[in-house]
């Protein structure tokens, strides 16, 4: 397998030279914000280290370069700018530090404002709870690089999480990423010129919608990994707009994201219980929807594989708006596939799954597919020799996932 | 002053501390402050700047430890202090449990070069030399002085920057960075961004448990503490030590206790000291409840699972940190590992860890170097 990522990255060179390649990010205007008060971001640190519970930390508008990251550990504090192109907090030039800002506290929001170019995750919100993300805009104002950070929002092992009205761009592994958590909502937000745009990973209840994901590798992923704390399940994707994620994979090869084929729209990677309806997917060059295994992408860790259940089971895929997509698939393997059975000019149908599954499961892997082009099980287990075509082992249905609920009053 | 007389008296320390107290008769004691944040390190009066020197006051005791936590090649002068009559508990494998009012210091320094100037030496801590009472400041640059204390509602860690004239240090709780330029034995020089952390990054290290976010001391467990120190009255073991000065109660002979490696020990056994480093830099982060725990890699001395510890282990959100190689460690192969790839690493999104240093520690990265390559196997 570990053959298969040089070429899915050769592919995508290809691709750049041959003209498909991403097109440049729009964006946002940000320029304009009036020129900071150097002064503030002392102060501002220093406000971070002082917060009391329930503070209110105001950002005015303007914009504010730090060095050196910045970390918040007391409870109930808010952070709040003046918009998201109004108040920056900018790390272009940093120097120190893994993340722009860092935070181990609860019952947290913040607000309006943006994070930039930080070295490496943008937020990172660890092992706190009650946390709201609210029109905050994370970009890396390059445009997609592997030089970039890896993830823009990320609050991981983090319970009763709000993400609403946000916007990742560029990030070179996620630009929304809930990781090991519980009890998530991720909702109108945009996701752009990420690897992968939004991705929930091991995380359990989660619901996504009306977001927008574009011009990403992937995107919207909902991936378990291994020999983590927890395995994650019961996820709806719904009402979102998936189209022309085809930007070329600029994820460092060796992390997960980094096997996510140009032109994926939705991915779910090992994970059970998994909803998708009602979204709008399209133009998505590999293929719409792809119903995967970790064995497929190459990352599965056979030591740690004894307590993890590899296959994706219990995947309920119906009433969504499918079209275009699948004309040109990443990666040698999948353009083989796609040329030995729908030809040159074929296209691969709206959902792809690996065949991955488990054989002791008396009911099967229950992937119920309804209201799309058609399935492709590509037959990984077999070498991929007998690809299938069958709709039939999919017309199934499952009893719908309860919404989340946050209580938040 | 009644005190530290007293525990002079009463034949608790030795002789260089019985002569420090007479001679400095008028020096008040450490001052423990139960809250507030004051401005200047003078004002604990743990350490001061006389003849030339910065001498430990009476009651402080200096320390070290098997094998330090790296940060770009500063050396380090560690001391412990606590109230009269008051004693840490032994445990064997945690941080001693600690009495409310002890001090701990950990002042940064570097070797001053022949250069002068900005230079400083890059060059392997062999422990603080005390000689002649103190520090020789003309030989030294200071940097910064950490404090981590024990107060009734937990430690509360304090960093104090030390001026250019190194007369005073002070408060500079926002942290700071600081350029140097490191000159190595062979004349390379190399420049540096040493990094004073703000007072929440402190946490990043001392954080061990992410849920209740308690800082706890990291250097004074057994088996870091289990060694000889070059006191002015002679080599002796630090346990030994402070159980003999009143200052850790319940420890067993240190014969038994538990030992770390010295990670440059060449007699030591390679997996022994590697093992050291990697518990000491990396794991009080990567344990089961430390900040590092999202990517399930525990690399703390507890930890025994092979895959727990790196091997064959898929890496999780580490984004570029990767290098593009698949596993934290491939047996046999340290250029292929994530971990060395890390290590080998002084860019702030990809290096490990991510605080406390801003260059590469040549000398670690060697030995886990080696570690790796003698690791049979293969990852399936």
């Amino acid at each position: 397998m570990s053959k298969q990522i040089p070429a899915f990255a050769l592919a995508a060179a290809a691709a750049l030279t041959a003209g498909c390649g991403p097109e440049q990010p729009q964006h946002t205007a940000t320029a304009q914000v009036a020129a900071g008060d150097a002064a503030f971001a002392e102060r501002f640190r220093t406000r971070l280290l002082d917060a009391k519970p329930g503070e209110v930390i105001e950002v005015p508008a303007g914009r504010y370069t730090f060095d050196r990251s910045l970390t918040l550990r007391v409870d109930g504090v808010t952070i709040r700018g003046a918009g998201p192109d109004k108040s920056v907090l900018s790390f272009k030039g940093q120097k120190a530090g893994a993340e722009g800002l860092l935070v181990n506290a609860s019952q947290f929001t913040i607000e309006n404002l943006a994070i930039e170019d930080s070295k490496g995750d943008g937020l990172k919100i660890n092992e706190a709870q009650d946390i709201t993300i609210r029109n905050v805009r994370v970009e890396w104002t390059g445009g997609p690089s592997t030089k970039n950070g890896a993830y823009g929002l990320y609050p991981v092992k983090t319970r009763n999480v709000l993400i609403e009205n946000s916007v990742a761009i560029g990030a070179s592994d996620a630009g929304i990423y809930v990781g090991q958590s519980r009890d998530v909502i991720v909702r109108n937000s945009r996701a752009e010129f990420n690897v992968a745009g939004i991705e929930i990973e091991n995380t359990v209840n989660a619901d996504v919608y009306d977001n927008v994901a574009t011009n990403n590798t992937g995107g919207i992923l909902v991936f378990n990994m291994p020999a983590l704390s927890q395995q994650g399940g019961a996820i709806r994707v719904f009402k979102n707009k998936v189209f022309k994620n085809n930007t070329a994979n600029f994820g460092a090869k060796g992390t997960p994201v980094a096997s996510v084929p140009a032109g994926s729209g939705m991915v779910v990677n090992s994970n059970d219980d998994v909803e998708i309806f009602d979204n709008d997917i399209s133009d998505n060059a590999t293929t719409n929807i792809i119903v995967s295994s970790v064995y497929s992408t190459g990352y599965k860790d056979d030591k740690a594989a004894k307590d993890f259940d590899p296959y994706p089971e219990r995947i309920s895929i119906y009433g969504n708006r499918l079209s275009g997509g699948g004309d040109s698939p990443d990666g040698f393997d999948l353009k083989a596939l796609k040329t030995a059975i729908y030809g040159l000019n074929g296209r691969f149908p709206d959902v792809l799954w690996d065949g991955y599954a488990n054989k002791a499961l008396k009911d099967g892997p229950q992937i119920c597919i309804r209201d799309v082009s058609g399935v492709i099980n590509a037959d990984g287990p077999g070498g991929y020799k007998n690809p299938s075509q069958d709709l039939t082992s999919h017309a199934c249905s499952l009893p719908k996932l309860p919404a989340i609920d946050l209580k938040r009053g | 002053m009644r005190k530290t007389m007293l525990r002079c008296v009463v034949g608790v320390l030795l002789s260089m501390l019985l002569a420090g107290c007479a001679r400095e008769a008028a020096a008040p004691a450490v001052h423990f402050f139960a809250e507030g944040q004051p401005p200047t390190l003078a004002e604990w009066n743990l350490l001061r700047v006389a003849d030339g020197r910065l001498k430990l006051n009476a009651g402080v005791v200096p320390y070290d430890l098997n094998t330090p936590l790296f940060s770009d090649y500063a050396h380090k002068l560690r001391t412990v202090w606590m109230p009269q009559g008051q004693a840490a508990q032994y445990r064997a494998d945690d941080a001693f449990d600690f009495p409310v009012g002890t001090v701990f210091s950990k002042t940064f320094y570097y070797p001053r070069g022949a250069a002068g100037g900005d230079a400083v030496l890059r060059s392997a801590d062999e422990g603080p030399d005390l000689r002649g009472g103190g520090l020789e400041l003309a030989k030294v640059r200071l940097i910064e002085t950490r404090l981590l204390l024990r107060r009734k509602e937990g430690w509360v860690a304090l960093p104090y920057v030390w001026n250019a004239e190194q007369t005073e240090a002070r408060l500079m709780r926002g942290g700071a960075l600081i350029s140097l330029s490191l000159v190595a034995a062979d004349g390379q020089r190399e420049a540096a961004e040493y990094q004073v952390p703000d007072q929440n990054q402190c946490a990043g290290c001392h954080g061990i448990d992410m849920k209740s976010k308690a800082l706890q001391p990291i250097g004074p467990k057994a088996r870091h503490l289990n060694r000889d120190f070059a006191y002015d009255d002679g080599l002796n073991n630090q346990i030994a030590r402070w159980t003999r000065t009143g200052y850790l109660r319940g420890a067993p002979a240190a014969a038994v206790a538990p030992r770390d490696a010295n990670w440059r020990d060449p007699k030591a056994n390679l997996d022994a000291r590697a093992r050291a480093y990697l518990d000491i830099n990396c794991g009080h982060c990567h344990s089961p409840k430390g900040p590092g725990n999202t990517s399930g890699l525990w690399l703390d001395a507890a930890t025994r699972e092979p895959m727990r510890l790196g091997r064959c282990k898929l890496p999780i959100a580490a984004g570029k940190g990767t290098g593009d190689f698949r596993h934290d460690i491939v047996p046999g192969r340290p250029d292929e590992s994530i971990l060395l790839y890390r290590m080998r690493s002084d860019d702030p999104s990809v290096m490990m860890p991510e605080l406390g240093r801003s260059v590469v520690h040549t000398e670690g990265v060697r030995l886990i170097r080696d570690w790796i390559a003698a690791q049979q196997g293969q990852c399936g």
